[in-house]
């Protein structure tokens, strides 16, 4: 009965034929010289690509297209089926590489297979290693981000089922605790994201246990704001290295727009009285 | 069905109730609130989950559940649940429910243990049974007849099981799974209190400073409670300390100041040195008026034993020149050898100098049953002396790598928590602390500390035992659902005891056998050895909850005998038998359950059964028309030589004949008849009730004709019957109708009022009244009665000519020491394995596996170890490894990251998944006295799969 492993789980035996089929027609699709029908598809999808998921050390989203050769090494390393590639009708620039994490997360091999393979440096190395040693934790395929309408941690139910998936919880995943004023002796427990931890690997996403996950898997670009570099927090020293990027500032408004000479000189006086 | 506020509050006990708690229950959130407007029923219930007992609302639409939420009055949770209780409405609809009886044939259709399972009647199900029960009778007698009973069987269940066994079949092989979660805190309760269940309530987490949890993962077991440790210690942080005490670091550690990990077994230890700390070091600590007042120092064997099996037993036999013996390979009999010598180990003998021992010393064990007797003092004291902080570090750090300095910078913070003058504590703990084989202390050890120091059944202070199943109190404890126990902590071996259940039951003196020692492990190996040649799984999945489980397996499918399961789908316990039965789910019937706080809950039946299923009330009662006073109540003689009389004379004489079956004495007898179906009002009115009057469904019954119901309030009848023997014995229960109008009520319920913490003069009424009587002034009266008079003696023993002295009101602090498990890592199997839960899952996961969200958080067991054991043992997270025991291995894959971090020397695989049989691995020891099963340590190896 131990012999029997879950579906999703990690899978030793050699590709499906079903799997080698679709690899197969993905990489000749991209490969192979276009047709009309499938040159179309390629525009309308390659808007769509700035909400895919790529493989950890992916490069950023528009040099990864221009070197990714749609070979395919990656998704045939990854050991759990994560990977997948483009087919046509998927509505996503033919033959790259990428994940659903809803379906399968990336489960962060610490020996991370997909990444050596990539022949063109697509998938950077460099940028999942740390001290020379391959290192899963500083990948950033995404960010984690809740909604705290649906999380129903936020409710004040005891789930954290997403902080008890995350392979780095604690770190990437945080509980804050707060009374619960409504019922007056228990305690909200609600997941916190931490972007600098977060790998976007997926597996709070694929554990969330609403109907759609009120935690789900952005690319960071995507997800993620920024302040400005021209205020720092006067409470977080660490916030002062932000200084470095501080550039010289120079605004423009609808109002500052014209110079001052030319306001002063304008006709504007004449509608004050 | 309508309730006005009105009508609410015109019952004072459920006014009292809510005034009790301090709260007022709006007349929104009444139980009976119905918008039947809008096309759906709200009803209140309780949790199918935990021993927590949150209370819930049902929502039913179209006849069936579509929606669940937290109600808001339900005291314990305020409309809050866990991710379990979040999904209650979806435990009943699997797709592979059970849906009619099942039993193995061959090409003719006759039953053939080798058959595959096809689809038959309710009556060609109970005619099976019946043949099958009385061939068991006819061979081994009433201990040929077992039943595997449940802490999650309804009150009323519980109550008609028992009912059918130990009356009328006068079997008492019917144990409950209770039996392996919670046996260590009975016993702990009896031998320390006189009386089950524990002092205080979950009031105490608002009110206390200090939560210890020993050996319990609240974070994961018991979410709601640990979220109202949380908002205590939210409430005052500095204040408020939380320690967890564990053998790996998991959630709990998150909100704890401190967290001490320890070597499987040193909590014994840890305990002794916190007493060593208060009586060595802190003497001014001792609270001695409390002590003379109310407690007596107590002693008992310590060569008792693991709880496995002897020598001599015949699967057992013969032992071989190998090493092998009867059905036990070699590598076994290493394990089970210890069962009748034991080395001590350098380890203990610092421990075990007090009574006599060295280390190298064989000591030869034998059963010591449960006796103890009463010590000094002084020698109470001379026992703690070696517990001293350097000896316990050297014995309980359990991470390899935590430095031995600090490791004793915790014991003696510890220790100073407890001993702060001022500061409240409650000491929790589950399964850590009960399931061990020295269980028994350890849970009498907790006590002891809180004793000492006058921190105990007090508000906000005491060492608390957290249930684990939702009614391992409600019904496997109260309602005595254990093979030595009757109603009401009575016990089968008591003339007196069975001589009130006798006369309660309406059935002739003697009728009730007195040897009760088929305990739930006790059953299995009894099918091993061929006497249990009928079993019966009831509400549990005991093919898939016990230790040693390949020897269970192979006896139930290899040996001469029948098994049946009822269940609602299809687990390991229902592939092993021979017959199964489809069960009503818990909102398919009338029920009540009883938490871990003493709180009784009930609700109605809320929609029908799907297809064919039937409650196992039903089962029990429709079973008990196929058997006559003849049948049953003739004489026997059992294994050990006593005579069960011939009691169907002494039955005629009653007004019974020989030809009554025992549906007309126990179910459908003329006090039963009394409680009336009545449609009209409350709290039937407007409520499916399919025992009672049959259903839409027109199920074909058990006699081969559509069931149309008893006619009576059979779960009425059966509920009030059993609160009879607790009412003015300190168990007291309000009636059946009052529960339906409030969210449940902490036992004893005196004068409508029900009990925060009990033995305290000033909340207990049966405290004050002992008090009152005794004339001592103190402010606590232990008022149990089992164990009261004890002889006397010393650590080495007791002195037979002493005179048994009353220790009338009293509790007990018992000296016993620390040691360890009979099987510890050697040089081949060199890893601590210890199993238990998740959060997601509730036990064998034949209802979570089957809620999809559930089951996509997480689709099966890993092995959790720490990444350097991963790396020594040459594997990868997500590797898959074996892990093998003596008795078994299992593939699971390895985790290293995640919610449980266990140090290098311990791995943690969890059980509630079928794929993942951990039970194969695990070691069937017991503690010798609660009998209660250590799943938290055996010995195992790692390898690449």
């Amino acid at each position: 009965m131990s012999e029997n492993r879950p579906e999703n789980k990690k899978k030793k035996q050699p590709l499906s034929d079903r799997r080698k089929f679709i690899l197969g027609m993905a990489r000749s699709v991209g490969l192979a010289t276009l047709g009309g029908f499938v040159w179309s598809a390629y525009v309308d999808e390659v808007t769509a690509a700035e909400l895919l998921l790529r493989p950890p050390g992916a490069i950023k989203e528009d040099d990864f297209l221009k070197t990714c050769i749609k070979c395919g090494l990656c998704v045939e390393a990854c050991p759990y089926d994560t990977l997948l590639l483009a087919k046509p009708g998927d509505h996503k620039p033919l033959g790259t590489p990428y994940f659903v994490p809803r379906d399968m997360p990336c489960y962060m091999c610490p020996d991370i297979p997909c990444v050596p393979v990539c022949p063109t440096g697509a998938l950077d190395e460099s940028s999942v290693t740390t001290d020379g040693k391959l290192d899963i934790n500083i990948a950033d395929m995404g960010l984690a981000v809740v909604d705290e309408e649906s999380c129903i941690a936020f409710w004040g139910i005891q789930c954290d089922a997403c902080y008890r998936a995350c392979p780095i919880l604690g770190e990437a995943i945080t509980i804050e605790y707060q009374q619960n004023k409504r019922t007056g002796k228990h305690a909200f427990m609600k997941p916190i994201v931490h972007s600098d931890a977060c790998t976007g690997c997926g597996l709070c996403e694929k554990a969330c246990v609403t109907e759609k996950p009120a935690i789900h898997i952005l690319p960071r670009e995507v997800a993620m704001g920024r302040a400005g570099d021209y205020y720092i927090k006067g409470w977080d020293k660490k916030d002062e290295q932000r200084l470095k990027n501080a550039k010289e500032i120079k605004t423009t408004t609808e109002l500052s727009k014209r110079k001052a000479s030319d306001k002063l000189n304008g006709d504007l006086l004449e509608g004050l009285y | 069905m309508s309730l006005s506020r009105r009508e609410f509050l015109k019952s004072s006990a459920a006014a009292s109730a809510a005034a009790a708690v301090g709260m007022s229950v709006p007349a929104e959130l009444e139980a009976a609130a119905v918008s039947a407007e809008s096309g759906w029923r709200w009803d209140k219930a309780a949790c199918r989950f935990c021993g927590t007992g949150c209370g819930i609302m049902m929502a039913t639409k179209n006849g069936k559940i579509v929606a669940v939420k937290g109600d808001p009055a339900a005291p314990v949770n305020r409309g809050l649940n866990c991710i379990k209780g979040y999904f209650n409405a979806k435990i009943m609809y699997g797709a592979d429910r059970l849906t009619q009886p099942l039993l193995r044939v061959d090409a003719n259709g006759k039953f053939d243990k080798h058959g595959k399972f096809a689809p038959v009647s309710w009556k060609r199900a109970f005619d099976e049974m019946e043949s099958h029960i009385k061939y068991a009778l006819k061979k081994s007698g009433p201990e040929g007849v077992g039943v595997f009973a449940s802490g999650q069987y309804t009150v009323m269940e519980g109550y008609a099981a028992q009912k059918m066994m130990k009356a009328g079949f006068r079997s008492n092989a019917i144990d409950p799974n209770a039996r392996h979660c919670m046996a260590s805190a009975v016993v702990g309760f009896y031998q320390t209190f006189g009386i089950d269940e524990p002092a205080g309530c979950y009031d105490d987490i608002e009110l206390t400073d200090t939560v210890v949890s020993w050996g319990s993962n609240m974070a994961e077991m018991h979410p709601i409670l640990w979220s109202r440790v949380t908002d205590r210690k939210l409430s005052d942080p500095d204040r408020v300390k939380v320690v967890n005490i564990s053998t790996y670091r998991h959630r709990t550690s998150d909100l704890a100041d401190m967290e001490i990990i320890f070597t499987p077994s040193s909590d014994l230890a840890i305990w002794n040195y916190v007493a060593h700390e208060i009586v060595y070091n802190h003497p001014e600590a001792i609270d001695w008026d409390f002590l003379k007042k109310n407690i007596v120092f107590a002693a008992s064997p310590v060569n008792m034993g693991y709880g496995m099996r002897r020598k001599g037993e015949k699967s057992l036999t013969p032992v071989r020149p190998d090493g092998s013996a009867g059905k036990y390979s070699a590598k076994e009999m290493e394990t089970i050898n210890h069962e009748m010598v034991h080395r001590v180990s350098e380890a203990e003998a610092p421990a075990l100098e007090p009574y006599g021992y060295k280390a190298g010393d064989d000591m030869v064990n034998k059963p010591a049953g449960l006796k103890h007797w009463e010590i000094t003092f002084e020698e109470y004291k001379k026992f703690l002396a070696p517990y001293t902080v350097d000896y316990v570090a050297e014995v309980a750090k359990g991470d390899p790598d935590e430095d031995i300095e600090e490791f004793k910078k915790k014991l003696k913070y510890l220790a100073s928590l407890y001993i702060e003058k001022g500061r409240k504590v409650v000491s929790f703990w589950t399964m850590g602390m009960n399931q061990h084989t020295r269980g028994t202390w350890v849970n009498t050890l907790s006590y002891n500390v809180h004793f000492m120091l006058n921190k105990q059944a007090l508000p906000g202070s005491g060492a608390f035992s957290l249930t684990g199943q939702p009614s391992a109190c409600g019904t496997a404890r109260e309602v005595g659902t254990f093979c030595h126990r009757l109603p009401a902590d009575m016990m089968v071996k008591s003339p007196k005891h069975r001589k009130i259940t006798e006369k309660g039951w309406h059935i002739p003196y003697g009728t009730l056998n007195p040897v009760g020692n088929q305990h739930i492990m006790k059953i299995h190996r009894d099918i091993e050895d061929g006497v249990v040649k009928f079993a019966w799984v009831n509400v549990c999945n005991a093919y898939q909850d016990s230790a040693s489980a390949k020897h269970w397996v192979k006896a139930a499918r290899t040996m001469d005998n029948f098994i049946v399961t009822s269940d609602g789908y299809p687990g390991i316990s229902a592939m092993v038998s021979d017959l199964v039965l489809p069960s009503a789910m818990i909102y398919e019937k009338w029920g009540a359950y009883g938490n871990a706080e003493r709180r009784t809950q009930h609700w109605r039946q809320q929609v029908l059964p799907v297809g064919h299923a039937m409650s196992d009330t039903w089962q029990w009662v429709e079973l008990s028309k196929r058997f006559t006073v003849n049948d049953l109540w003739g004489p026997y003689t059992l294994r050990n030589g006593k005579k069960l009389a011939d009691v169907r004379a002494a039955a005629e004489k009653m007004g019974y004949s020989k030809d009554t079956t025992m549906f007309e004495i126990l179910y459908a007898n003329e006090r039963a008849k009394k409680y009336k179906i009545d449609m009209d009002s409350f709290p039937q009115k407007g409520y499916d009730n399919s025992e009672c009057n049959g259903d839409s469904r027109n199920v074909v019954g058990s006699d081969g004709k559509v069931f149309k119901g008893y006619g009576f309030m059979i779960h009425q009848y059966l509920f009030e019957e059993y609160a009879s023997f607790g009412r003015g014995h300190g168990h007291d229960l309000a009636d059946f109708v009052t529960y339906h109008k409030v969210r449940g009520l902490k036992w004893p319920v005196v004068d409508g009022k029900e009990t925060q913490w009990r033995f305290n003069v000033k909340y207990d009424p049966y405290a004050a009244k002992a008090a009152a009587k005794n004339g001592r002034g103190s402010t606590h009266a232990f008022y149990g009665t089992l164990a009261k008079a004890l002889k006397q003696g010393t650590l080495m023993g007791m002195d037979k000519k002493s005179k048994k002295k009353s220790l009338k009101d009293k509790a007990k602090i018992f000296a016993r020491p620390y040691m360890q498990p009979p099987e510890i890592p050697d040089a081949e199997y060199d890893t601590w394995l210890c199993t238990g839960r998740v959060l997601e899952h509730w036990h064998s996961g034949t209802m979570t596996m089957r809620v999809p969200e559930l089951y996509r958080a997480v689709p099966e067991a890993l092995c959790y170890m720490h990444p350097q054991t991963a790396k020594d043992k040459g594997l990868k997270q997500g590797d898959l490894c074996w892990v093998e025991s003596r008795r078994g291995k299992v593939k699971a894959h390895v985790e290293t990251r995640g919610r449980n971090r266990p140090p290098r020397s311990l791995v943690f695989v969890p059980w509630f998944d079928e794929k993942v049989f951990i039970n194969k691995v695990c070691l069937d020891a017991t503690c010798p006295q609660s009998k209660q099963t250590d799943y938290k340590k055996c010995a195992v190896k790692i390898y690449k799969a």
